[in-house]
């Protein structure tokens, strides 16, 4: 396995066709480590790649069902941006965004990370009365973000229909710059490798059936591939997040839905940004690749099916072509669904739990993409210090019970 | 997508006409002042969201606007089984 690219890696590598072993090995569980990560998604690689990285434990296992790239992370729409309203949740966002500004360097992996900027539109007087709120409090809170006109929108957006005789008119939006993309299931292949580089094992193809817990601590988990003991267990499992749970005794704040994206055949360049919908709720941006990668809601009801309703996809492509007519035409190759747990103030729970050495790392929701790096670091830092590190304290899951909720929902709950 | 069987117009529609109505069996405490604040979390927020038969509320938005039961399949989304509150309750729910 190659330890480093370099430009030179490559060009010898690519000369000779040879070298190009698999980037990630293939583990098999030792019987004890120091630290178990449930999940191998990019939240739960990313957690493994800083303990090794910064918390210096090494002695990691991360466990996954299926293979890495397989799950949410290669599912969602890309979006990356950090303009939320709450100091709380916006602390945490822009911490991963400043991750996200160096991460390729970081893990020696490209993972396309393509700051094109965030257009959140508004619709009516009120959306344009949050964006301004939001605008302002995100410049306080050190995030870059401006509230741009329809004009300005139509400069820099050609296609977009700005027409006033349109049900839902664009009346503006706000604009973060530093917002964008990156490739999805590279950032978990970047993160699998980095983590794997520095002694974490990856074990892909293992379910964990169970969570050993004696006398309120955990002792290790029972998988398909055997028992693997350890004395800290971290679940990073989304959808899963309470079946995980269930496994030591535990009821989680979440319910599960399914969420539905759907991209187009590959296109010419026609969008160069991200644009996003509260409103009609619909979001947008255009692949590398060129095909229009359009996410649309969750269903209301709860399931683990991985796919939704069709009224959702229709939902979301009236919206979309309300936005762009040219669209009318574009034919639609793909769509899924994948399935996230949805906390009911819509912030995730970074947490230790009543069973001592149990963390969870839950309740993204629809957003969790883009705070990939910034979850997993910060998780890392709670489970290694055994204490939540400082922008995870307000995630904790004994808000539900104190009632300091975070109350982005409404507030910033812009389409993810 | 899938059809539900509405208990009281007795007509299986689609899903679209209903709006999910969350967990079933979820009763109001009878007393909530006497409730500790772990137990009133527990009401207000947590649920069991189970991987399997799912007894939750739906609500015939579309039709008679009227509450009742269901029993879905969160894999497959089949539906097992739809009843009013007055057929099915917390103890003879199986």
């Amino acid at each position: 396995m190659q330890k480093k690219y370099s430009w030179y890696s490559l060009l010898k590598a690519g000369f000779a066709n040879q070298d190009w072993d698999k980037a990630i090995p293939s583990s098999k569980p030792k019987s004890k480590y120091d630290i178990i990560i449930i999940g191998g998604g990019g939240h739960g690689l990313a957690t493994a790649y800083y303990l090794a990285k910064e918390c210096g434990i090494t002695n990691v296992a991360v466990v996954e069902k299926g293979y890495i790239g397989g799950g949410n992370t290669g599912r969602n729409t890309t979006i990356i941006r950090s303009n939320y309203l709450r100091d709380e949740a916006s602390s945490l966002y822009e911490h991963s965004m400043r991750l996200w500004e160096g991460l390729s360097e970081d893990l020696n992996f490209n993972v396309m990370f393509s700051q094109r900027g965030v257009y959140n539109l508004g619709h009516t007087l009120q959306d344009m009365r949050d964006i301004e709120r939001r605008v302002n409090a995100n410049v306080l809170n050190g995030v870059d973000a401006v509230v741009v006109d329809d004009k300005e929108i139509k400069e820099q957006i050609p296609i977009i229909n700005t027409s006033k005789n349109v049900r839902y008119p664009i009346m503006g939006a706000s604009y973060q710059a530093r917002a964008g993309v990156a490739r999805h299931d590279g950032v978990a292949w970047g993160f699998a490798r980095a983590a794997s580089n520095l002694g974490v094992d990856i074990i892909q193809n293992c379910e964990v059936i169970d969570i050993e817990v004696e006398e309120g601590r955990v002792k290790g988990v029972k998988t398909t591939q055997g028992d693997i003991m350890a004395d800290r267990v971290g679940c990073v499992s989304a959808g899963h997040s309470s079946v995980i749970a269930k496994m030591a005794g535990l009821r989680l704040p979440v319910e599960s839905h399914p969420l539905q994206a759907f991209v187009s055949e590959a296109l010419k360049p026609i969008l160069h940004t991200v644009v996003m919908s509260n409103a009609v709720h619909g979001y947008v941006s255009q692949s590398d690749k060129g095909d229009l990668v359009i996410g649309a809601g969750i269903d209301g009801y709860n399931s683990y099916a991985q796919r939704g309703s069709a009224k959702i996809v229709e939902h979301c492509a009236a919206a979309i072509l309300e936005l762009f007519p040219i669209f009318s035409r574009v034919r639609m190759n793909r769509q899924w669904g994948g399935i996230v747990d949805v906390c009911p103030d819509a912030c995730p729970i970074i947490s230790p739990t009543k069973v001592e050495g149990l963390y969870f790392n839950c309740g993204w929701g629809t957003g969790g993409f883009k705070a990939t790096p910034g979850s997993g670091n910060v998780f890392a830092h709670t489970i290694a210090q055994d204490k939540q590190h400082d922008l995870a304290v307000p995630f904790h899951i004994d808000r539900f019970t104190t009632g300091a909720l975070i109350d982005e929902h409404g507030a910033a709950g812009v389409a993810h | 997508m899938f059809l539900i069987t509405c208990p009281y117009c007795k007509e299986s529609r689609d899903q679209n006409e209903f709006s999910p109505a969350g967990e079933a069996f979820i009763a109001r405490p009878e007393n909530p002042e006497a409730l500790s604040d772990e137990e009133w979390a527990d009401y207000v927020f947590y649920r069991t969201n189970i991987k399997g038969d799912h007894w939750e509320q739906w609500v015939h938005t579309s039709g008679c606007r009227k509450y009742f039961l269901v029993k879905r399949s969160t894999i497959t989304h089949e539906v097992l089984e739809a009843a009013t509150f007055q057929e099915i309750n917390s103890e003879n729910a199986s």
